[in-house]
């Protein structure tokens, strides 16, 4: 066995705990879009609003203090304690809740029956505000995210496998990537009992498969809503405590949302399953590529590639890996 | 009270098809045409109130610019149907285009060279319209993120579309168009305004008759649902590529004067990142979507609206303006909301629905 299987095995296992990180996002699209049709652009920025809310709320910052100090000229930064990470994550879920809230109350209630491109477009707007309301509300420097999980190569696993060829040092796998890993599909498991075997569940799948004949069940329609949406702000939370502790609570952690849509095109708009294996497609397609072919046209075809490789698949498949047929009536 | 088509005859076809049947729409549109093109130049070449740099920099050239950009992208998304968010990239392909074109030929009239980057523009958005044959609504709107990530990347890494410059920039050489120079530093400012107003009404003339007439039809048919067009005889492959391709050719249009007009210096990433597609995309839903009128007055809203808040919260209240970014954000996404609720249509709605009741005045129904 050369050095160079081995660095492929590697490029591989990172790929596919990547995937594994967009499967998180994208799984917060597809709970949201079966049970409501909505394609919630906005789920990337929920990530990192949850996210921004935790640092802030662990560190115990001042809401919106840079916005008091401007209009007041006072000097507000921090309340001066520190709030113990599991508190944190639950006050953090609080938020995530009132905010699904607040948006069945004031956006969704008043956009039911319009065309889904028009809720699609209003949430565009919600991230947008979104986005302008976290850094408002918790200042927009970049905040490390510390939630006690292990962070750096995994020194065991390393050490254990080097020298099994010639100039091979070792698996390097992130010990938070593998964390990662182990969440989402506990996280899988519980949202896929959770919708087999509760009522509320079964009441979700009802709504995703035919609203109107849901509704005339006894089904509200509009508790459900704030159901899925607390649900995604949860499985956002999830997601950006992960990407949050790996890269830092910034901006750019709402274009990971970005990433998640190839994979849900990958997958399959309406498919849990889809989700996933999207995102471990996408995410070894594109470290594979990036270390085979990418130093021979320059580098950085992570920018892309997940995209491509959507669209040239969608070409050949229309509804995704797992999507449902799209039938289409005249 | 004067809004009234009562005693406006019309006695031959051509009056009864034209543009703005109700006359004072017609005067209207006159009215603005010469406030366009003789006031405001010759407001710029007096400098009236000072700032004549500022003001065609912060706001005329934007707007006219992004005003033929919006109008590309609302024949794609408002007239077709087919939702595009690789706009972006578009423009990026217009600016590349035009680079290569100026510095390839120095002697073309820049005219010429923004119509012909327009046409380069048109060839790659057909072949990334390709795919919308097979991919439908949400699906093509992600496939079209490919085009704009792809095009990006490719902008920065391969070296011959920056002339192999050390800083991967791209820079406008000057040139003109009848002896006036319109791009580089030592164009005037009247001179950008105008050659940027001609392209504006051009392309708005043809896009408005372009929509009313046989392929604007088919358009429309394919928007509103493509199987049954097709049954009464619509050809998808051709309606739905004709709209990328004219679609792309305004938005390459509007990408070459971004860049050679009103940037003069560019890079790729920053200039046409995804955030434009988004703002240009919001320029058509605010304005309203399948309207030209709409994607114009959608241009100048947002382009007026963050030079208003900037100018209130950091001139007025002297805030820092990272806050007033963020507020600009929160002010965007909260208008985008509201708009869609109220009225999804958007400000060409508005207006319609103003002058239907502006021509029952002073009647309620």
């Amino acid at each position: 066995m050369s050095a160079n299987f081995f660095y492929t095995i590697e490029v591989i296992a990172n790929g596919l705990m990547t995937g594994v990180m967009y499967s998180l996002v994208a799984l917060g699209f597809v709970l949201i879009f079966k049970a409501s049709g909505v394609f919630n652009y906005a789920q990337g920025v929920m990530a990192l609003f949850a996210a921004m809310t935790l640092v802030g709320i662990q560190s115990g910052q001042v809401p919106f203090a840079h916005l008091i100090n401007v209009i007041f000229g006072t000097h507000l930064d921090k309340f001066g304690w520190e709030v113990p990470t599991f508190i944190a994550i639950i006050l953090a879920l609080l938020v995530m809740i009132g905010f699904a809230f607040i948006v069945e109350r004031y956006i969704l209630k008043h956009l039911v029956n319009q065309d889904p491109i028009i809720l699609f477009m209003a949430t565009i707007g919600l991230a947008y505000f979104m986005e302008g309301f976290g850094d408002l509300m918790w200042g927009s420097e970049i905040k490390k995210l510390d939630v006690g999980l292990p962070q750096g190569g995994n020194v065991w696993l390393e050490s254990a496998t080097a020298g099994w060829a010639d100039g091979f040092y070792g698996f390097y796998l992130d010990n938070l990537d593998m964390w990662a890993t182990a969440i989402a599909i506990v996280l899988v498991a519980s949202l896929i009992a959770f919708s087999n075997y509760t009522k509320t569940g079964r009441a979700l799948r009802a709504v995703a498969d035919d609203n109107q004949a849901a509704l005339s069940v006894g089904i509200s329609l509009r508790t459900i809503w704030v159901i899925v949406w607390s649900l995604a702000g949860f499985v956002a939370l999830v997601a950006g405590i992960m990407w949050g502790a790996k890269s830092g609570v910034q901006f750019s952690l709402s274009l990971i949302a970005l990433k998640a849509l190839p994979v849900l095109m990958l997958g399959g708009f309406t498919s849990i399953p889809g989700a996933i294996v999207g995102g471990m497609i996408i995410g070894v397609g594109e470290k594979l590529f990036e270390f085979a072919i990418g130093p021979y046209i320059g580098g950085a075809t992570e920018n892309w590639f997940a995209y491509v490789l959507a669209l040239l698949f969608l070409v050949f498949r229309p509804q995704g890996l797992f999507g449902e047929k799209i039938i289409e009536r005249v | 009270m004067f809004y009234r088509e009562s005693g406006d005859f019309k006695t031959t076809y051509a009056k009864d098809t034209q543009t703005f049947p109700i006359k004072l729409d017609r005067m209207g549109y006159y009215t603005i045409l010469a406030i366009a093109f003789v006031v405001i130049p010759t407001m710029l070449v007096m400098n009236v109130g000072g700032g004549a740099n500022y003001w065609t920099n912060a706001i005329l050239l934007p707007f006219l610019i992004w005003a033929i950009a919006s109008i590309g992208l609302n024949i794609l998304v408002g007239y077709c149907g087919q939702l595009s968010l690789g706009s972006g990239g578009f423009m990026a392909v217009g600016a590349y285009a035009s680079y290569k074109l100026m510095t390839s030929f120095p002697d073309l009239s820049i005219f010429i060279i923004v119509l012909l980057s327009g046409a380069i523009t048109a060839g790659v958005g057909i072949l990334f319209g390709l795919p919308s044959l097979r991919i439908k609504g949400f699906y093509l709107a992600v496939a079209t993120l490919a085009a704009q990530f792809f095009l990006v990347w490719m902008f920065n890494k391969v070296q011959w579309f920056y002339n192999y410059s050390a800083s991967g920039q791209i820079s406008a050489p000057t040139r003109s168009v009848f002896g006036f120079e319109v791009t580089g530093a030592t164009a005037s400012a009247e001179a950008k305004y105008l050659f940027c107003l001609v392209l504006l009404v051009g392309v708005a003339w043809v896009a408005r008759n372009l929509t009313r007439g046989r392929i604007g039809r088919s358009w429309m048919a394919i928007r509103d649902m493509d199987i049954a067009a097709e049954i009464i005889g619509v050809a998808p492959l051709k309606t739905k590529l004709s709209a990328f391709g004219i679609s792309s050719f305004f938005i390459g249009i509007a990408g070459a004067l971004f860049f050679a007009v009103y940037l003069g210096a560019a890079e790729v990433g920053e200039a046409f990142g995804i955030q434009k597609s988004f703002l240009l995309l919001f320029m058509v839903i605010i304005g309203g979507l399948g309207s030209i009128f709409g994607s114009i007055i959608g241009a100048a809203f947002m382009v007026l609206m963050p030079v208003l808040l900037k100018n209130i919260m950091v001139g007025q209240l002297n805030w820092a303006t990272d806050i007033a970014a963020h507020f600009e954000f929160v002010f965007v996404g909260a208008l985008i909301i509201i708009f869609l609720i109220l009225e999804p249509h958007g400000l060409a709605q508005l207006w319609r629905l103003l002058k239907e009741k502006l021509r029952l005045w002073p009647f309620p129904h």
